[in-house]
């Protein structure tokens, strides 16, 4: 009896994982059917840097080159922003706040964290927009930048904790090592904390990244979207831009099912599949290296 | 000459006394051997020469520290820690060349020249006896020499910052007997020219090379003598007891 009621629970473990399994699997499967159906219609080539997005003109023109640089701008806006402070916030949170103010730190940074996007992009809307387009006096602040700025926001969360486990798993040792040499707290930090914990930050940085670039309803509301080529950066950043996921969110509804302009959505989604796999598997990259070498 | 000097010693740690009322001389160019068992504050101890301790949280203390004469609490806590050198026990080279592990520390405290660098490195690498092991690979990683050697390659670091005194914490729980006996024989060079302060667990160890023995038990400073008293005639039974291996 008792051997069955393990032979049970067993069973059913397997299976919730194989579910999970079978789900991205099924997902994937999907995406790939629908994406691919595109290139029936167009090159690849004239999909990925075509810079003319009219979907709904005739003949369509499907080219996405506007919208990933739409998406990089932001997401640079964004990491340029969220990566000094996150690691500077992480940093103070680890070697610097004393106990309580750690605490305080802490739970703030979580805070940030549950903020739904929604309502990150309304506050944007209400307060930086206008900002935005006062100080650079602009025709509207539904800009890169404005999206950049939200979205470090949103990236920043992600940084801090993760820098911040970084920072905590280097072995006290070291640190005792170098202030033992007669180093101070700052050169201890930039010179041995830093460099040791570089490989959990850099993951921390890509997480950050990837939660950015996979973002929809903040820039959706906040960037403008017009699916036109941005200029060249710094001026790319004052200017309205659409990104890959507003596009699909915002267009999807009125395609028509099994025309080019849906199937093109489709690839845009194996578009942003591609490239945050390949920011997720960076990030384990220098996460499983900091593991073997610790 | 005393070099270092402990007057009536508190320390707690929140509500735990790790030190209690520790008084001790310690001469210049000797080496003093601090024994005893497990939670007896002789790493406490130590870690207060070099002012390590205060970076735990609810750390406090009462008494004086006194390196030749001045109050240690008054030096700033980096340029105490250049003078007071500390080997760990567990060695720790930073993930650097040989040379650089050991210009490291000097260059912190701004020392650029090329040509004194090098000469910094050979005059400390032999007198921690590494310098004929490595000298034709002082550009490769210190992970790959052996644990004997990279403990060798974390004292040479620490003379490289010409210390007056050096602390060793348990400096051989981790090497095999050879390399023990190497970093022994450096001990007994060095202390020409520094005073040693060594913590160990190997009370042979302490026979061997202290010039003196302090024995701590739970916080308390038992005794401190000449080493062959303590290991002949010990003034206090538990020190006989602690030497003959009754309780540890």
């Amino acid at each position: 009896m008792r051997k069955f009621k393990e032979f049970i629970i067993e069973k059913l473990i397997l299976s919730c994982g194989l579910a999970s399994i079978f789900f991205v699997g099924v997902i994937f499967f999907f995406l790939l059917k629908e994406g691919l159906a595109l290139f029936q219609f167009i090159k690849p080539i004239s999909f990925l840097l075509g810079r003319n997005w009219y979907p709904i003109s005739e003949p369509a023109q499907l080219g996405i080159f506007p919208l990933i640089l739409g998406s990089l701008l932001v997401t640079l806006g964004a990491a340029v922003i969220s990566i000094p402070i996150g690691v500077a916030c992480a940093l103070y949170i680890s070697e610097i706040a004393p106990g309580k103010l750690k605490e305080v730190l802490k739970a703030g940074i979580e805070l940030l964290a549950a903020i739904p996007s929604v309502v990150l992009g309304f506050i944007g809307m209400i307060t930086l927009v206008p900002w935005v387009k006062n100080i650079f006096h602009l025709p509207t602040g539904l800009t890169a930048l404005t999206g950049s700025i939200m979205l470090a926001f949103m990236a920043m969360p992600t940084i801090v904790s993760i820098a911040e486990d970084a920072l905590y798993s280097v072995p006290k040792s070291y640190k005792e090592g170098a202030l033992a040499m007669g180093a101070t707290h700052w050169q201890t930090i930039w010179r041995v904390m830093l460099p040791a914990a570089s490989s959990g930050i850099l993951a921390a940085v890509m997480l950050g990244i990837g939660r950015v670039i996979g973002e929809t309803m903040a820039v959706m509301m906040i960037t403008g979207n017009s699916a036109v080529m941005p200029k060249m950066i710094p001026f790319g950043f004052v200017q309205s831009v659409r990104t890959l996921t507003a596009t699909i969110a915002a267009e999807m509804g009125e395609a028509v099912v099994g025309s080019e302009h849906y199937f093109a959505l489709f690839a845009i989604g194996i578009v942003l599949f591609i490239i945050s796999f390949a920011i997720n598997v960076t990030a384990d990259l220098f996460l499983h290296r900091e593991k073997t070498r610790l | 000459m005393v070099k270092f000097s402990i007057n009536n010693l508190d320390i707690w740690f929140g509500s735990i006394q790790a030190l209690k009322n520790v008084s001790i001389q310690i001469s210049a160019n000797e080496i003093l051997s601090v024994i005893g068992p497990a939670n007896s504050g002789k790493t406490t101890f130590l870690r207060m020469l070099n002012r390590l301790n205060e970076l735990q949280p609810n750390f406090r203390m009462q008494g004086g520290i006194y390196l030749s004469g001045k109050d240690i609490m008054k030096i700033e806590a980096e340029s105490l820690r250049r003078n007071v050198g500390t080997v760990f026990a567990l060695p720790l080279p930073l993930p650097l060349s040989v040379f650089d592990n050991i210009t490291y520390g000097v260059r912190i405290h701004g020392v650029r020249n090329r040509v004194e660098l090098a000469e910094i490195v050979e005059r400390s690498l032999k007198q921690a006896y590494l310098w004929e092991e490595v000298k034709d690979r002082l550009n490769t990683s210190a992970f790959k020499l052996s644990g004997g050697q990279q403990q060798r390659l974390c004292i040479a670091r620490t003379l490289a910052l010409s210390p007056e005194v050096i602390l060793f914490d348990e400096p051989c729980s981790g090497l095999d007997p050879i390399s023990t006996t190497r970093i022994e024989e450096a001990m007994l060079k060095l202390k020409e020219k520094y005073t040693i302060i060594l913590v160990t667990n190997n009370v042979k160890q302490a026979a061997r090379v202290g010039d003196k023995t302090a024995f701590f038990l739970s916080g308390e400073l038992i005794e401190m003598d000449r080493t062959e008293k303590i290991f002949t005639t010990p003034s206090d039974k538990r020190t006989d007891g602690y030497i003959q291996g009754k309780f540890g």
